[in-house]
């Protein structure tokens, strides 16, 4: 640990600059543009998948196996799909339908 | 905005609770000062970054949570003791109902399990700290402020009235306007930030920092326990972010989530609620397992009978705690089929749940059961909880939960599995553990008397109330039918059995503290995990040595090879974090945030907010590398403690 001599963590700041500019693009889209709302869902979903991947590139060391002894995170990031599809199927099924 | 709604006026009760407050920290700062012991505050304790400090100061923020929770019950049970008195009013009823369950569940249950995680984790795989020590004292303050934020609303604004689960609209802006509803929402939000720090923090801890040898299936189950629960929280938690956040937009930036007018979806609170909602429930229950194995193992002087089905039966119940979410709302009106669905789902998690009853039997069996009071706790669960499970899947069955749905019958079942499941388990667990964290046992006399009142109270307090429920006496309501009067009278009577009962708890701690013999050896009990493999009081390191792992029961292989973790061959320094008040401070900046956001006084919370960030950036570019201790300085500490 004593032996880093990165200082400034170049990387962290990008990342966070680049999800803050993702977020308001995201706000402004929604609150202040004129596109209809088929257009404004596709580019949130669009920008969420951005952020998404700035998040595990950035933050979450997805490019670097060796700190996972050479294995990527496959197993957490399954469990974390499973969770938004139990989320987002759930709902549905519960909510909308209801059969 | 006029002082008298900023202070709840017009209430005695409320009234006494502010002399009391006022009282109570007057006399703090006085003793804090007359000792000269502020410094020793600020550099002991809030600016620790000590796994077994920081838990000890979860567990004492807890008990102090299980009283005002406590307090609360007892206040509704008064009221409820005979038709129409008037000792609360209905406004009064309805934020005590609410608090209480919120009180528990969030800023009782959770902490006091966090906090036993938090000093025995580390010890029981051999580790020095948690992954980020940094992030532990984060966590507990965020915890400690969001409690602190919830609490103060009996006094200040008025406490949230629409129950523990909040269901919109009730919950909506329209229908609790105010600041009541928003210490629910913000409370719970900044609590839940160190909820699920602590989650990440447990699960990199144990998957990362285990003594050498030491594999997955050779780990104590109570860290089992805390490795499962982690993954639940890490996975559940975010859900109820999203949602308080949903919910804060709505009330205080008018957006349309779970109105009733302009498309909103009230019941989806309801849905998200739950989805979260389920999860916690496991959440306090597996920690409370894993806490309930490990005494039992130890005073019936067995290896834990059936280990690997026990790890896999929480696995399992794990897995299914995400999907049987609607069975809490069955009556919404979603079709047979949905109900259908998750009626199975939920019945399903009765098989891994009565494996592991059958796993506690069978170490029992034939075992030389030594009788101490946290045994005594273990061996009251195991029938108490058959209850709760059994009338639980009673519950679950769609079409008779028409007739049982929000009634005492459902009042009590939840009750039977909370308090013979958790409460049972913090109390055992922090008997059990006791002697290592403040070096003496607790009185076991006054500790089985503390049990027996508490245990006899508790069955006499829920038990009459299954068939209260079943005489339809609906939750929630602050005014008896004579019909009701002689069961609700007994359950009354219980209750003050239970606050008796913890009464004489917190008189033991004092007592002890006075009498009790110190310990010597470290090895209180004649354990079998590693934690009792080090001395008492447990030196800041933990381990002088590292001790390899080959088996299961790491510790009973140690005393068999007569081995220890003070091997003065292998000495070397060790690298530990430096203490620092920073986690307190960006915290107690977030708690002014959120009290501004509670008030809707936006400039205000923008400027705390602002604070947080400068705080964040501080850390971010903080080049802190700690420090090492030497290798002298811990011959001397070990040979001293272990009397060499």
């Amino acid at each position: 640990m004593s032996n880093q001599v990165k200082k400034v963590p170049t990387q962290h700041i990008v990342g966070f600059v680049l999800s803050l500019v993702l977020t308001a693009l995201a706000v402004w889209t929604a609150l202040g543009s004129d596109l209809s709302t088929a257009w404004i869902i596709t580019i949130i979903m669009l920008l969420a998948v951005i952020q998404a991947g700035i998040q595990l590139v950035m933050f979450m060391h997805i490019v670097e196996p060796e700190s996972q002894n050479g294995h990527v995170p496959w197993n957490m990031i399954f469990h974390g799909f499973v969770t938004a599809a139990i989320v987002v199927v759930g709902s549905l099924f519960v909510m909308v339908y209801g059969f | 905005m006029s002082l008298d709604e900023f202070f709840v006026t017009g209430e005695p009760l409320i009234y006494a609770g502010m002399v009391a407050i006022v009282l109570v920290t007057s006399a703090i700062i006085f003793l804090l000062t007359y000792f000269k012991k502020w410094g020793w505050l600020w550099r002991e304790w809030l600016t620790t970054v000590d796994h077994k400090k920081i838990g000890i100061m979860y567990i004492l923020s807890a008990l102090a949570m299980l009283f005002r929770g406590g307090a609360d019950a007892l206040m509704m049970r008064v009221q409820l003791a005979f038709p129409d008195l008037n000792f609360l009013n209905t406004q009064h009823y309805n934020e005590i109902f609410t608090t209480h369950g919120t009180v528990m569940i969030i800023f009782m249950a959770m902490p006091f399990l966090i906090g036993l995680m938090n000093i025995v984790v580390p010890l029981q795989i051999g580790a020095r700290d948690f992954a980020f020590p940094y992030v532990n004292a984060l966590s507990f303050w965020s915890f400690f402020f969001g409690a602190l934020l919830f609490n103060i609303s009996f006094v200040i604004g008025g406490s949230p009235d629409a129950g523990w689960t909040s269901y919109t609209p009730l919950a909506g802006a329209a229908m609790s306007p105010g600041p009541g509803q928003n210490f629910y929402l913000l409370g719970l939000q900044l609590s839940g930030i160190g909820t699920l720090a602590t989650g990440i923090n447990l699960m990199v801890t144990i998957l990362k920092m285990r003594a050498p040898g030491m594999k997955l299936f050779q780990m104590p189950i109570f860290t089992w326990s805390t490795l499962v629960t982690s993954f639940i929280i890490i996975f559940a938690f975010p859900i109820l972010t999203v949602a308080l956040a949903l919910m804060t937009i709505d009330r205080i930036f008018g957006s349309q989530f779970f109105t009733l007018t302009g498309e909103g979806l009230p019941m989806m609170w309801a849905n998200l609620f739950w989805m979260w909602g389920h999860p916690e429930v496991y959440i306090v229950i597996l920690p409370a397992f894993g806490i309930f194995s490990e005494v039992i193992a130890t005073f019936a002087k067995k290896q834990l009978f059936g280990y690997k089905a026990m790890v896999w039966s929480m696995i399992l119940i794990a897995a299914l705690s995400f999907l049987v979410w609607v069975h809490h709302f069955f009556t919404m009106g979603a079709g047979a089929f949905v109900n259908s669905v998750f009626s199975v789902s939920t019945m399903l998690i009765a098989v891994p749940t009565g494996v592991k009853i059958f796993n506690w039997l069978g170490t029992l069996y034939k075992s030389k059961i030594q009788f101490t009071t946290p045994m005594l706790w273990a061996l009251a669960f195991i029938p108490s909880f058959v209850i709760g499970g059994v009338t639980g899947v009673m519950l679950g069955m769609a079409a008779a939960d028409y007739q049982f749905h929000n009634s005492y019958f459902l009042v009590a079942h939840f009750h039977y599995v909370l308090i013979a499941g958790t409460v049972f388990a913090c109390f055992a667990g922090l008997e059990y553990w006791y002697p290592k964290m403040f070096n003496h046992k607790l009185n076991e006399k006054f500790g089985k008397l503390s049990f027996w009142l508490f245990v006899i109270g508790f069955h006499v307090t829920f038990f009459p109330q299954y068939f209260l429920g079943l005489d339809g006496m609906p939750r929630r309501i602050f005014d008896i039918g004579p019909e009701w009067f002689t069961l609700n009278f007994i359950s009354t009577i219980g209750a003050f059995g239970m606050g008796l009962g913890f009464a004489v708890f917190v008189f033991n701690i004092y007592y002890s503290y006075r009498t009790s013999q110190r310990e010597t050896t470290g090895d209180s009990w004649d354990g079998r995990t590693l934690e009792w493999a080090t001395p008492t009081p447990v030196p800041h390191y933990n381990f002088a040595t590292q001790p390899t792992i080959r088996g299961l029961d790491a510790f009973v292989e140690m005393k068999k090879h007569n081995e220890s973790t003070f091997d003065e061959s292998k000495l070397e320094p060790i690298h530990m974090p430096n203490n620092t008040g920073q986690p307190f401070i960006m915290m107690a900046l977030l708690f002014m945030s959120s009290f501004a956001l509670v008030f809707e006084w936006m400039t205000l919370a923008i400027l705390f907010l602002v604070g947080v960030i400068v705080m964040m950036v501080v850390r971010s570019f903080d080049e802190d590398e700690g420090h090492h201790v030497e290798v002298e300085e811990i011959k001397t500490t070990e040979r001293q403690l272990r009397g060499l």
